[in-house]
């Protein structure tokens, strides 16, 4: 089992984010579906540590996620937030950063081409990227660190249907190349059928 | 060389005539300041009478016990004060008060050490005075632009900690950019002393009646005694505040209002 949650629950202020949940998410690729508000982002910081229930265990390949050093727990199993967040620099300035933390040798075409992006991205600074240029850099710093798991958090919220489908048939492309689990946030019933096999229903 | 000046409550009095004017300009622009500007004039006149008895009765007794209690009052004081600018910044207190504790140490420690001036109330007093002043100052604008910076970028801030950063890297261009502002207003006031504007201590000197050589020697160990006393205040505030916003675990705490 890769990750499972047993009776999890967190409040933030007056509201109650997640409420005694409990869902097992097997290695492969796998969706977070719901209404805004359901839970669903907040579920992935959990699974990488960003934040910790208030109440319940969460366990990653049968181990406390908390007996993990968080650090390391965040290079194996890399968030890729709704908001592209990319660090003052060049794409290829992220990417070995990213690379460094996780103390992995940087193959930048490789990375920037799986993101479904150009070599000759590389060297834009990130000020001049579109928000689905960003996106997509935004997923070339994730694999960067060679993760064994990747959260996704509305990976395509953003972008038109073109590049919508540019980013979906990446991930397509990334499951097939890479021995990689998925965790997929979208509010989108269809985009989480057409891209992973099983669905988490929350809210 | 040096004549004392001696000023009268009569003529003290007398410089109300500018309040007035400070007060009628608010009061013909609509700008709302009368209450405070008669409040800060009021509290002027009772804090500064105050410390002068006190800092009377210190010279007279000459121990450097009381001159030391004094600059605790102050630094602890600094410290509550600045805390009032850094809302934003959990737990903001101890850091604050660590940051004017060794700022003010530091500064006098070398300042006496160095031989530039003597172990004394008569130079003690007024020099920690403006060292823990300043370096009060400056880290409240760092604290106060920490907890903007660490407000306004918190999806950076995540996305970075996301790839498995350290707290410390993670906030590592918001602390830089809080201690740089912290920092550059004494930087660029010492740039421009002597050109645009004419330093207190120079001013009094002047007044008292002192050489202008001497006058401009005594300003400049001052600024240079400051522009150490700020950078080691910001440093340590903004070094030392930081990690409050981070649990152990490398997490970004909720925001603290």
């Amino acid at each position: 089992m890769l990750f499972e949650l047993r009776d999890v629950s967190l409040t933030r202020g007056e509201r109650r984010v997640l409420d005694s949940l409990d869902a097992e998410i097997e290695p492969g690729a796998t969706a977070v579906v719901g209404p805004s508000g359901a839970g669903k982002s907040t579920l992935l910081r959990l699974l990488n540590r960003l934040a910790d229930p208030d109440a319940g265990t969460i366990a990653y390949r049968d181990r406390p996620l908390d007996s993990y050093d968080p650090l390391a727990l965040r290079r194996e199993v890399s968030l890729v937030p709704q908001l592209p967040a990319l660090l003052p620099g060049t794409v290829e300035s992220n990417l070995a950063y990213a690379a460094g933390l996780a103390g992995k040798r940087l193959g930048v075409a490789e990375c920037l081409r799986h993101a479904g992006l150009a070599a000759e991205f590389a060297a834009r600074d990130v000020s001049r990227l579109s928000v689905g240029e960003r996106q997509r850099a935004m997923l070339a710093r994730a694999l960067a660190q060679q993760p064994g798991v990747l959260l996704l958090d509305e990976p395509t919220s953003a972008l038109d249907s073109e590049a919508r489908d540019a980013v979906e048939a990446t991930l397509r492309r990334l499951r097939g190349e890479l021995d990689l689990s998925l965790v997929l946030v979208s509010h989108d019933a269809e985009q989480a059928r057409r891209l992973t096999d099983r669905v988490i229903r929350l809210g | 060389m040096s004549t004392s000046i001696h000023l009268s409550l009569a003529q003290v009095a007398a410089a109300l005539a500018l309040v007035a004017l400070a007060a009628a300009i608010s009061f013909w622009r609509r700008t709302d300041l009368e209450r405070d500007i008669a409040v800060a004039t009021a509290r002027s006149f009772v804090q500064l009478t105050a410390i002068g008895y006190a800092i009377e009765l210190i010279f007279e007794a000459d121990t450097i016990w009381l001159v030391l209690a004094l600059l605790a009052v102050m630094v602890v004081f600094g410290a509550f004060t600045a805390r009032g600018r850094a809302r934003a910044v959990p737990g903001a207190f101890w850091p604050l008060l660590i940051a004017l504790t060794t700022a003010a140490a530091t500064t006098l420690g070398l300042v006496v050490a160095l031989g530039i001036f003597d172990p004394t109330a008569r130079y003690l007093v007024p020099v920690g005075g403006m060292v823990i002043g300043n370096a009060m100052t400056a880290s409240a604008v760092a604290l106060n632009r920490l907890g903007d910076e660490v407000s306004e970028s918190r999806a950076a801030i995540e996305a970075t900690l996301a790839l498995g950063a350290t707290a410390r890297e993670a906030a590592a261009p918001f602390v830089r950019r809080a201690l740089r502002s912290g920092t550059i207003t004494l930087v660029d006031s010492t740039k421009t002393t002597g050109l645009i504007f004419f330093p207190g201590t120079m001013v009094g000197m002047l007044l008292a009646g002192a050489a202008p050589t001497d006058a401009v020697r005594l300003q400049l160990v001052l600024l240079y005694a400051l522009l150490g006393s700020v950078a080691i205040a910001a440093l340590l505030a903004t070094g030392l505040a930081y990690r409050n916003f981070f649990t152990a675990a490398a997490q970004l705490r909720e925001p603290h209002r």
